[in-house]
Parts: structure tokens; C-alpha cells; sequence
């Protein structure tokens, strides 16, 4: 499953800091979108927006409109437990349960909306989980070992087969490959670039050369200064954001004049 | 220097346990070797004395921590959790509080508050579930049985166990709490699937910390209890079974001759039931390392 995000003038607030003002974008199904932008922008705010997860800090609050498919993350009545299970997270360190096997941790989203799964089907699906996330290879042999005995770069894929396991419409990855070398990196982009035919993917970086290389379309975030809110300043294909960019700051940006 | 030093004082550490470990030894083994009628006048011996002493031990301090254990968890989780910050704090002083209460105070109250305030609860269990073995009548009239004293115990170990079980609780990573809220986990479902696992060797230490405590007390036990010399399951009748420590406090003053050495041979006892525990705890930490979260 796949589905449209829309965001329409969402404002994000932290108590009565305003982090994020304004940001209207639509992100279509089967993309890759990537959001780029100096520490600080709400780049990884916004992401978070996008499943509710800001919420796990206190004060966190939003004015605007969420939607997926047209229904409004935000609405009245909509409970953030529900709108995570639609909608995956990946994180910037990697972070597989470490009291869990392998196998549990595929499984463990799943297991939270169906306890009762037969051990056939739950094999089936850490198979399929693991494939999807190119660890099955590396990791069928010892799928009750302990999850935190892996590389860095294989708990990460751990954590997408666990993200990916319980069918999102949606996978938001912030940051997946800050702490991994640059062989894992690559491993997790070719996975991003399978993944896409499958969910929207929503990905924050900071590695420029990464946005241009999975990304379909690129949002530029920037803030005028420390204390004022991060604003969407870009929104565009990536390659006309990377080769033909319409606003001078995106420019300076991405050619590495600040930033 | 500081090498010397710190040398020093881990040699001292087991000096002290051996010279402890030996008198224990050396002044009780008379006891072990008597003749079995110069210990007690129905001939039972040492162990037919000291049976009933181990039993009760167990069994007051099992009862604290089935008490205890899951109210500790509850108040730990809420702590560290659930309960807005101010309200956590105090909460959190409160508890710490209790751990400095002396034991005696905790006997008295046992005694004065406790027991009378408990007696109507007990007559109304025996009444209505008198069918099942632990509530067996006949009730006591003054309310100081066994279960009174797990109840006294529980209270005096809750602190300990609360307090470590919030520290475990607090460490747990925010990544792991995330990484189950980002799966579409609801608070409880974060809970059990992120902070108990992380938690669980740490809970282990807390309760044995807890058990150790429950096993050794000795005032709050002696106050409460008056004591008799059996093994018995009834949690409410008058007759109830004491502990090792309570025993050596009531007893030691009278004693003379054999009987010493009898007391510091049930003082022996405790130790081992105490470093049995403590080893079983060990190796419940030990066995899933490997899932520990420590690596």
C-alpha cells in the first residue's frame, strides 16, 4: 500500500516556540521525497509530524492539516496509536529492542495488533520482512540471536524489515544512515530505491550527495536565524532542485555556501 | 598509593566475610554435633528446632515480596512514566522517605496500627474463604499472624525495590521507548515491550535486595509476632511460625551453653539461605546476557 501525504499550512509548535511555519506540500505515492536543510530547519520536525511521533515530547502541538489519502491525521477523533501503525519510522541510530531475538524484533509491531499468529504465518512474514529489507541472506541463520549482536548497518536494515513488517501506507526515515560507514549507506540506499515501489518514503538527510541519489523530489527548509521558525523555501523535482534551482538560498545551499 | 589503598580495602572486605564465616562456623558446629536430647526435651535436635525457624523465614519474607514486588513495579512505572513531572518528584521524595524509617518504628506500628486495623479484615476472609488451606481458621483475636507481618515487611522492603526499579525504569533508552511508539504502541504496550525487558536484570537486584532485607529483619518480626515453633501454611491463626533473626533476638539474652551455639548455627542457616538467593539472582542475570541491552 501507498498513499498521498498533504500538508497544507502546518504550523508546529514546541510549548510557545514556533519551530516549523507554513509548510504546504504534497508527496505523491511511489516516491521517494527528500528533506533537506540546515540543522535546526524542523526538517526532522516535520517528519515527525507526519506520524504523530512529535507528540512524544511534552508541549508538542501542530495548527493545520495532515492528510493521507484525505483523511486528516489531526481530525478529531483520530488516535496518534493508529496513525503509527500506518505510518512507519526509521531512526537515525539504529535501534532494534536488545532484549529481543531477530526474529521478535520483525514481528514485534505485528504482534501488537495480532497477538495470536500462527508460527507458519509469522515465519512467512519474517522471511518476507527480511528479504524486503536485504537481510534475510545475512542474518537466516541465527534469527534467535539477540538483534543488538549485528552491525550497525544490519540493525538498521533490522529496523525497516521491523517497519516495514506491519504494511504502512507510508515510511518516514530521519536521518538512516547518519551513523552507519559508507558500505551500509549504500546498502540502505539501493534498499530505499526497492523500497519505493512499494511505500511513499519520506526520508531526511543531511548528506546532500544521498538526497540527489534516492531522492525523487527535494524539500529545502532554512531558517532566517536561531530562535526563528524553519520555513519551506523549495519544493521541486530533485534534479531541478539540485541543477537549476529557483531561489538563490537553495542555491547557496546545495553548492555549499552555508550551511 | 591510591593502588595500595584500594588494595587494601578490597582485602579488608574479605577478612571481615571470613572472620564472619568462620565464627559462624566455629561457634555452631557444637550445636550440630550434640546429642540430640541436650538441645531440646522432645529429642528433636537441632534440626527439628531449627526446621520450623528456616520455614518461617522463607515464608514471612515470600509472602512480603508477592506483596511488595508488583506494588513496587506499579508505583516505579508510575514514577518514572506516567505521573507529570512535579507530581513524580514528590512522589519520588515519599518513597525515599519511607526508607528511613528504623525498623522499630515499623514494629510499633505493626503492633498498634497495623494489627487491629487488619483483625476485622481477617475474621471477614476467614468467614468467606475459611475453604481455602492459607485462610483456614480459627481467625486470631489479636490479628498478629504471619500475614500481618508480611504486610509490615512488605511496606519496609517497598522503598528499596521502588526506588531501584524507578532508576532501572529512567535509563531505559528513548530510542527503544520510540522505536515501540513509532510501531503504533500504546503507552502499556511501550511499557511491556521497551522498559520491562530493559529493566528485568535490574528488577531482579531490586528484589533481591528487597528479599535480603525481608530475610534478615528482626525487630518488626519479634514485635509483632508472638512466636511458636511450627510449620504451618495458615496465613491468619494464632499460632504462627517465626523467623531465623526474630528468634536470635528473643532467645539470645536467656541462652546459655548449648543453646549459643544452637542460635548462631540458625544465624549460619541465614547466611546460606541469604547467598542462595543472591546466587540464584545471579544466575537468572546471567543466563540471557547476550539480550541484556548491555551490548
Amino acid at each position: 500500500m501507498s498513499k498521498r501525504i498533504e500538508i497544507n499550512d502546518l504550523n508546529v509548535y514546541y510549548s510557545n516556540f514556533l519551530a516549523v511555519e507554513g509548510v504546504s506540500l504534497t508527496i505523491e505515492p511511489r516516491t521517494v521525497t527528500a528533506f533537506i536543510g540546515p540543522s535546526g530547519c524542523g526538517k526532522s520536525t516535520l517528519l515527525r509530524t507526519i506520524n504523530r511521533m512529535h507528540e512524544v515530547i511534552p508541549g508538542a502541538r501542530v495548527e493545520g492539516e495532515v492528510l493521507i489519502d484525505g483523511q486528516d491525521l489531526y481530525g478529531p477523533g483520530i488516535d496518534p496509536v493508529v496513525v503509527r501503525r500506518q505510518v512507519g519510522m526509521v531512526f537515525q541510530r539504529p535501534n532494534p529492542f536488545p532484549t529481543m531475538s531477530i526474529r521478535d524484533n520483525v514481528i514485534a509491531g505485528v504482534k501488537l495488533n495480532n497477538r495470536k499468529m500462527s508460527k507458519s504465518d509469522a515465519d512467512n512474514l519474517v522471511e518476507q520482512s527480511l528479504q524486503g529489507a536485504n537481510l534475510w541472506n545475512e542474518v537466516k541463520d541465527r534469527l534467535d540471536k539477540p538483534g543488538s549482536g549485528l552491525s550497525g548497518g544490519q540493525q538498521q536494515r533490522l529496523c525497516i524489515a521491523r517497519a516495514i513488517a506491519v504494511s504502512p501506507d507510508v515510511l518516514l526515515m530521519d536521518e538512516p544512515c547518519s551513523a552507519l560507514d559508507p558500505i551500509s549507506t549504500l546498502a540502505i540506499e539501493d534498499l530505499i530505491g526497492e523500497l519505493k515501489n512499494e511505500f511513499t518514503i519520506v526520508i531526511v538527510t543531511h548528506n546532500m550527495q544521498q538526497a540527489s541519489r534516492v531522492s525523487d523530489r527535494t524539500a529545502f527548509f532554512n531558517i532566517s536565524g536561531t530562535g526563528e521558525p524553519g520555513k519551506l523555501i523549495e519544493f521541486d523535482d530533485t534534479t531541478t532542485i539540485f541543477e537549476n534551482p529557483h531561489v538563490q538560498s537553495t542555491e547557496d545551499y546545495i553548492s555549499g555556501r552555508f550551511g | 598509593m591510591f593502588s595500595t589503598s584500594a588494595l587494601v580495602a578490597g582485602v579488608a572486605i574479605l577478612v571481615v566475610l571470613a572472620a564472619v564465616a568462620i565464627f559462624l562456623v566455629a561457634e555452631s558446629l557444637p550445636a550440630f554435633l550434640a546429642n540430640p536430647a541436650d538441645i531440646s526435651s522432645d529429642g528433636s535436635g537441632f534440626w527439628g528446632l531449627v526446621g520450623p525457624l528456616v520455614f518461617g523465614t522463607i515464608w514471612a519474607a515470600a509472602l512480603a515480596l508477592l506483596i511488595s514486588l508488583p506494588l513496587s513495579i506499579g508505583i516505579a512505572l508510575f514514577i518514572s512514566h506516567i505521573a507529570p513531572r512535579k507530581l513524580a518528584q514528590g512522589l519520588g521524595y515519599i518513597i525515599d522517605l519511607l526508607a528511613a524509617v528504623p525498623s522499630v518504628v515499623f514494629g510499633l506500628w505493626g503492633i498498634t496500627v497495623l494489627a487491629p486495623a487488619v483483625q476485622p479484615f481477617f475474621v471477614w476472609l476467614v468467614d468467606n474463604l475459611g475453604w481455602i488451606p492459607f485462610f483456614a481458621g480459627p481467625v486470631s483475636g489479636t490479628g498478629r499472624t504471619v500475614l500481618t507481618v508480611a504486610i509490615v515487611l512488605a511496606v519496609m522492603i517497598l522503598p528499596i525495590i521502588t526506588a531501584i526499579a524507578r532508576e532501572v525504569f529512567l535509563q531505559t533508552p528513548r530510542l527503544h521507548e520510540e522505536a515501540a511508539l513509532a510501531l503504533g504502541a500504546t503507552r502499556w504496550e511501550m511499557i511491556q515491550m521497551a522498559v520491562l525487558p530493559f529493566g528485568r536484570p535490574g528488577l531482579i537486584s531490586a528484589t533481591m535486595l528487597g528479599l535480603g532485607r525481608a530475610l534478615g529483619e528482626t525487630m518488626a518480626v519479634a514485635m509483632v509476632l508472638s512466636p511458636s515453633v511450627i510449620i504451618s501454611f495458615a496465613l491468619l491463626q494464632s499460632q504462627n511460625p517465626t523467623t531465623i533473626a526474630a528468634n536470635i533476638a528473643l532467645n539470645f539474652p536467656e541462652a546459655s551453653g548449648i543453646g549459643v551455639n544452637v542460635l548462631i548455627g540458625t544465624g549460619l542457616l541465614l547466611f546460606i539461605i541469604t547467598l542462595i538467593v543472591n546466587s540464584i539472582a545471579r544466575v537468572a542475570i546471567n543466563r540471557r546476557k547476550a539480550f541484556s541491552g548491555a551490548n
